[in-house]
C-alpha cells in the first residue's frame, strides 16, 4: 500500500520525513518530477500488466482451442474449421440463433424508445420527484437478476397466464434493459448545450423543427450507443432468459448453458467465440458512436457515460 | 397525469395570505410557476411509458412474489391462501439446516469475491487514472471489453481449462506434474469465476473516483508532514471512497445472485442460494418456498446496502 504512495509523492520531499524517498526514484531512475510518469511505479504496472492476463488469457485459450481438429478440446492436434462448419450444420443452434435475434431486435426496439424518452425528461425538466424517479430507475440494476426472474415466471404463469416462450422473453428482455438505455442516453443529454434550440427558435424553428433538426441528431450517437448496449444485454443474458424462455424460444446462451452442464465440446468452443467475435464487432461500434458523440460535444467520455456521470 | 407542484410553486403560494397552494389562480401573477408545472407536465408524459412498464413489469412481479412467498403450495394453482390466510413457514423453511448453509456459503463467496476484486482492482484503477497518461481510454476500453462481451462464455472459457480434462490439467501432466488435480467443483473455482466475472464492475467506479483526485493534495499532505501510510489512508483512499462504494456494491449485488459460475465451475458442493431457488421453479415445484428465497435473498441486500451506505455516509454516494 504505501508503494502507492511513493509513485504519488510530492517532488519535493521535506528533511522533517525520514520516509519519504529519495529524490530519484529507486525503480526507474527517472527524476521524480519529471513529467514521464508513465513507467515510474512499476511494480503497479506489473501489477496491471498481469491483471490484464488474467482478464484476456482464458478468453484468447478459448479461441486458440476453437481453431484445434482434436475432439477432446484440450490437446493441440492441428489447425482446422471443422467446428465451424459442424456450427453451420446445427439446425439446433440456428434456431436458436434466430431467436436471439429476433428477442434482441424487438427488445432493443422497444427499450430504446421508452428508456430514451425517460431520458429526456430527467435531464431536461425540473420537477418534484425527480431524484426519486432516478432511483426508482436504479432498482432494476440493484436486484440480483435471480429475483428479476423468479418474480417474472411467477407474474407470467401465475398471474397474467401466458405461456412461456417469445413474448415472455421478449417482455423480460425490455424490462431489463430500459434502465440501462435511461442511464446511458441521460450521461449523454448532460452536456447538452440547450442555446443551440433557443438559437433555433430564434432563427424561426418550431418546437418540432428544432427538436427533429437540431435535438435528435445531436443526441443521436448517444441513442444509438443506448441501443447497442440495450442490444448487447439482451444477446448475452442466461438468468433472467432460463426462467422467462419456454420449449420453442431457446436462445444462443441458454443452448450453451444447456450444453455446458453436460460438458466441454469443441462445438461450444466454436460457438462462443463466434459470440464473441459479434459481441466484440457491437462493441467497436458503440465506441464508434461515442467517439463521434465527443467529437461533436454532445457528451462526455466512456467512464462517465459507464457511470451516469 | 397530473403534475405535482413545484417547489418554487409551493413556496410562491405560501406568500400572499389567501395562499392556497394547489390554485392555479396564483400563476397568472407570476409566470414562473405555469412555466415550472408545464414542465412537470411534460416531463411527466415522457417518463409515462418507463413509469407503466416498470410498474407492470419489475414491481407488480415483486409484489406478487412477496404474495406468494407467504402462501401455500398447491395442486391446481401453484400457489394458494387457503382462507385467506398466510403462511410465514415458508420463510423458517428457507432458512432451516438444509437451506442456511447454502445461503452462508453464498455470501461468504460474495464477500471473498468483493475482496479480491478491490485487491486486484483498486491498484489497476489507480495506475490507470494517475499514470496512465494518453493511454487511459485505451486502457480503460480493455477493461470494459471483457465487460461488455458475454459473460457465460467467459466462465466457459474457465470450465474448459480448470475441467477434469481442461488444458490446466493437460499442461500440467506434460510437465510430469500429474494430470489428475480436481479444480472445478471447489470454493476456490466459484471465487475465481465471480472474481473474473465482476472485477470490471469494481474497476470502472474505483478509476471514475481517482480520475477525480488532485495529485496536489497529495503534494500537500507530504509537505505537511504526513507519512506514506497516513497520506495513502487519509488523501487517496479517502477520495477513492464514494468509487469503493459503488465498486463494492456492484460486485457483491451480482455475486450474491448469480448461479451461472457456481455451476459451470462447481457441483453439488458450491451450490449457492440463486440456484437453489431455481431448483424450487424447476424440479422442487415449490414456488411458496421459492418465493420466500427470492424474498429474503432482497431483503437481505436492501438491508445490506441501507446499513453499508449509512455507515460510511451518504454524501460519497
Amino acid at each position: 500500500m504505501s508503494a502507492i504512495d511513493a509513485s504519488a509523492s510530492a517532488p519535493a520531499p521535506t528533511r522533517r520525513h525520514p520516509a519519504t524517498p529519495p529524490l530519484r526514484s529507486p525503480a526507474t531512475g527517472r527524476h521524480r518530477g519529471g513529467r514521464r510518469t508513465l513507467l515510474r511505479p512499476r511494480w503497479l504496472w506489473v501489477h496491471a500488466a498481469l491483471t490484464y492476463v488474467f482478464l484476456f488469457a482464458p478468453i484468447a485459450v478459448l479461441v486458440v482451442f476453437s481453431f484445434n481438429s482434436a475432439r477432446s478440446g484440450s490437446r493441440w492436434k492441428s489447425a482446422s474449421t471443422t467446428w465451424y462448419r459442424a456450427l453451420w450444420r446445427n439446425a439446433d443452434i440456428q434456431r436458436a440463433f434466430g431467436n436471439t435475434l429476433k428477442v434482441g431486435l424487438v427488445a432493443t426496439a422497444v427499450a430504446t424508445v421508452i428508456g430514451t424518452l425517460a431520458a429526456f425528461a430527467l435531464s431536461r425538466y425540473r420537477f418534484r420527484g425527480r431524484l426519486a424517479y432516478s432511483t426508482f430507475i436504479f432498482v432494476p440494476l440493484v436486484i440480483p437478476e435471480v429475483v428479476q426472474g423468479v418474480s417474472l415466471l411467477v407474474f407470467f404463469l401465475g398471474v397474467l397466464r401466458l405461456q412461456l416462450g417469445m413474448r415472455t422473453l421478449m417482455l423480460a428482455h425490455i424490462t431489463f434493459s430500459i434502465s440501462f438505455v435511461i442511464v446511458v442516453v441521460k450521461a449523454r443529454l448532460a452536456g447538452f448545450d440547450r442555446r443551440l434550440e433557443e438559437a433555433a427558435a430564434d432563427l424561426g424553428a418550431t418546437p418540432a423543427q428544432s427538436f427533429l433538426r437540431v435535438v435528435l441528431p445531436l443526441a443521436a450517437p448517444g441513442i444509438a450507443a443506448g441501443a447497442v448496449l440495450a442490444f448487447t444485454l439482451s444477446f448475452d443474458d442466461v438468468i433472467i432468459s432460463s426462467f422467462t424462455a419456454g420449449v420453442g424460444s431457446t436462445t444462443l446462451p441458454l443452448y450453451i448453458y444447456g450444453q455446458t452442464k453436460v460438458g466441454v465440446k469443441p462445438t461450444i468452443n466454436a460457438l462462443s467465440t463466434s459470440i464473441l467475435a459479434f459481441t466484440s464487432t457491437l462493441l467497436v461500434v458503440g465506441m464508434a458512436l461515442s467517439r463521434r458523440a465527443q467529437r461533436r460535444g454532445t457528451s462526455k467520455g466512456l467512464d462517465t457515460t459507464m457511470f451516469g456521470g | 397525469m397530473a403534475a405535482p407542484p413545484t417547489s418554487e410553486e409551493v413556496t410562491n403560494g405560501a406568500e400572499p395570505p389567501s395562499g392556497d397552494e394547489g390554485a392555479t389562480g396564483a400563476a397568472p401573477v407570476t409566470p414562473r410557476p405555469r412555466h415550472a408545472r408545464s414542465e412537470g407536465a411534460k416531463a411527466h408524459g415522457l417518463l409515462g411509458p418507463t413509469t407503466i412498464w416498470l410498474t407492470l413489469f419489475l414491481l407488480a412481479p415483486l409484489v406478487i412474489v412477496i404474495w406468494y412467498s407467504v402462501g401455500t403450495r398447491g395442486v391446481i394453482n401453484p400457489v394458494q391462501h387457503p382462507g385467506g390466510k398466510l403462511n410465514w413457514s415458508n420463510f423458517s423453511r428457507a432458512l432451516d439446516p438444509s437451506f442456511l448453509p447454502i445461503f452462508i456459503r453464498t455470501v461468504a463467496y460474495a464477500a471473498a469475491t468483493t475482496v479480491a476484486s478491490l485487491i486486484l482492482g483498486f491498484p489497476l484503477a489507480y495506475v490507470i487514472a494517475r499514470f496512465g497518461g494518453t493511454w487511459k481510454n485505451v486502457l480503460l476500453g480493455l477493461i470494459i471489453l471483457p465487460f461488455w462481451t458475454s459473460y457465460l462464455v467467459r466462465m466457459y472459457a474457465w470450465r474448459f481449462i480448470l475441467d477434469e480434462n481442461g488444458l490446466a490439467n493437460t499442461v500440467l501432466g506434460s510437465l510430469g506434474l500429474g494430470r489428475n488435480h480436481q479444480f472445478t467443483n471447489t470454493h476456490w473455482a466459484v471465487v475465481l469465476g465471480l472474481t473474473y466475472g465482476f472485477l470490471p464492475f469494481m474497476v470502472l467506479p474505483l478509476y471514475a473516483s481517482l480520475e477525480r483526485m488532485d495529485a496536489g493534495l497529495i503534494e500537500a499532505a507530504y509537505d505537511l508532514g504526513s507519512n506514506r501510510f497516513s497520506t495513502f489512508w487519509r488523501i487517496t483512499f479517502r477520495t477513492s471512497l464514494p468509487g469503493v462504494v459503488a465498486g463494492v456494491l456492484l460486485t457483491f449485488i451480482p455475486a450474491l445472485g448469480d448461479f451461472v459460475t457456481p455451476q459451470l465451475l462447481g457441483g453439488t458442493r458450491t451450490q449457492t442460494f440463486g440456484s437453489t431457488i431455481q431448483d424450487q421453479f424447476g424440479q422442487g415445484q415449490n414456488w411458496p418456498l421459492g418465493s420466500a428465497m427470492a424474498v429474503l435473498l432482497m431483503a437481505f441486500i436492501l438491508v445490506g446496502v441501507f446499513v453499508y451506505t449509512s455507515r460510511v455516509g451518504e454524501d460519497v454516494l
